[in-house]
């Protein structure tokens, strides 16, 4: 492979890869905050009713 | 089933990608000008109609909310709008580190750049609005309307480097004219697929997500009635 500019290149592709995997992590940890107010919110129903 | 369904997705996407990769980055030609940086091209236009595909679908859901008042649209419609705003700043970042090899700067006010950017602030602006309406029904249709508003700037984006009287410095138009060599359509293609895997099975995990805060607004109120 031609290298010339092979290092704008990688930057290039981590940098998509870095917004792919910071979105999956804010998804993760957005699902398990979700997560953990669904149970409290459902226990406290179910407390006083 | 659908965690099912998700990782089926995410599996084959990411397979298809990291093949795509070896392709890419061992197998295809070098191009005479450009050395390594034209493989950016094998990212930067799938993830572009990547986004526009997750776009359109928010689009339909948008007006479909519209009509028939159903809440599972509107989900549908921030979900892809959130996934596609992912995909357009991939877009946008590939196509500047591109811009600072091939141009010698990082940005310009180009007229392809400043539309496709205007269209990631608009949607941007969409997801960062949602919040701040707490009336379910009024946030929904007030999201549906800015995401039909915000699908106007898409053809404007697509049309930049088409119109004669546009001056532009981004590449013309390679796919529909044929100056694209064909040994680069199967990469092209592949990771066109894997960036529809990995958008669908991150629309189906968002998805979720705002049905369980759906359910989580309907409990609080069933607290406050308690």
């Amino acid at each position: 492979m031609d290298i010339r500019n092979f290092t704008y290149l990688v930057y290039g592709y981590s940098a998509a890869m870095l917004v792919i995997f910071g979105y999956v992590t804010l998804l993760v940890l957005r699902s398990r905050r979700i997560d953990r107010e669904l149970t409290r919110l459902k226990s406290l129903v179910e407390d006083k009713s | 089933m659908r965690e099912k369904l998700i990782l089926s997705l995410a599996a084959l996407g990411t397979l298809l990608l990291v093949w795509d990769f070896n392709t890419i980055f061992l197998h295809l030609p070098d191009e005479a000008l450009q050395g390594a940086i034209y493989r950016i091209i094998f990212i930067h236009v799938p993830a572009a109609i990547g986004a526009y595909v997750f776009y359109s679908v928010a689009v339909i859901t948008s007006a479909m909310f519209l009509v028939k008042k159903d809440f599972k649209y509107d989900s549908l419609a921030v979900a892809c709008v959130e996934v596609g705003a992912t995909f357009t700043l991939v877009n946008l970042v590939t196509g500047s580190i591109w811009g600072r090899i091939i141009w010698g700067i990082w940005w310009t006010w180009d007229a392809r750049l400043t539309t496709q950017l205007i269209c990631f602030l608009l949607y941007l602006g969409y997801l960062l609005l949602r919040p701040a309406v707490t009336e379910p029904t009024q946030r929904a249709t007030m999201s549906a309307i800015l995401a039909i508003f915000a699908f106007a700037d898409i053809p404007i984006v697509v049309m930049a480097i088409r119109l004669k009287n546009v001056r532009t410095q981004h590449p013309q138009p390679v796919l529909e004219t044929g100056g694209l060599d064909p040994s680069f359509w199967p990469p092209l293609l592949i990771s066109f697929a894997a960036v529809l895997l990995i958008g669908t099975a991150l629309v189906l995990v968002r998805l979720h997500q705002e049905t369980s805060r759906r359910e989580i607004d309907y409990l609080r109120r069933e607290l406050h009635a308690l």
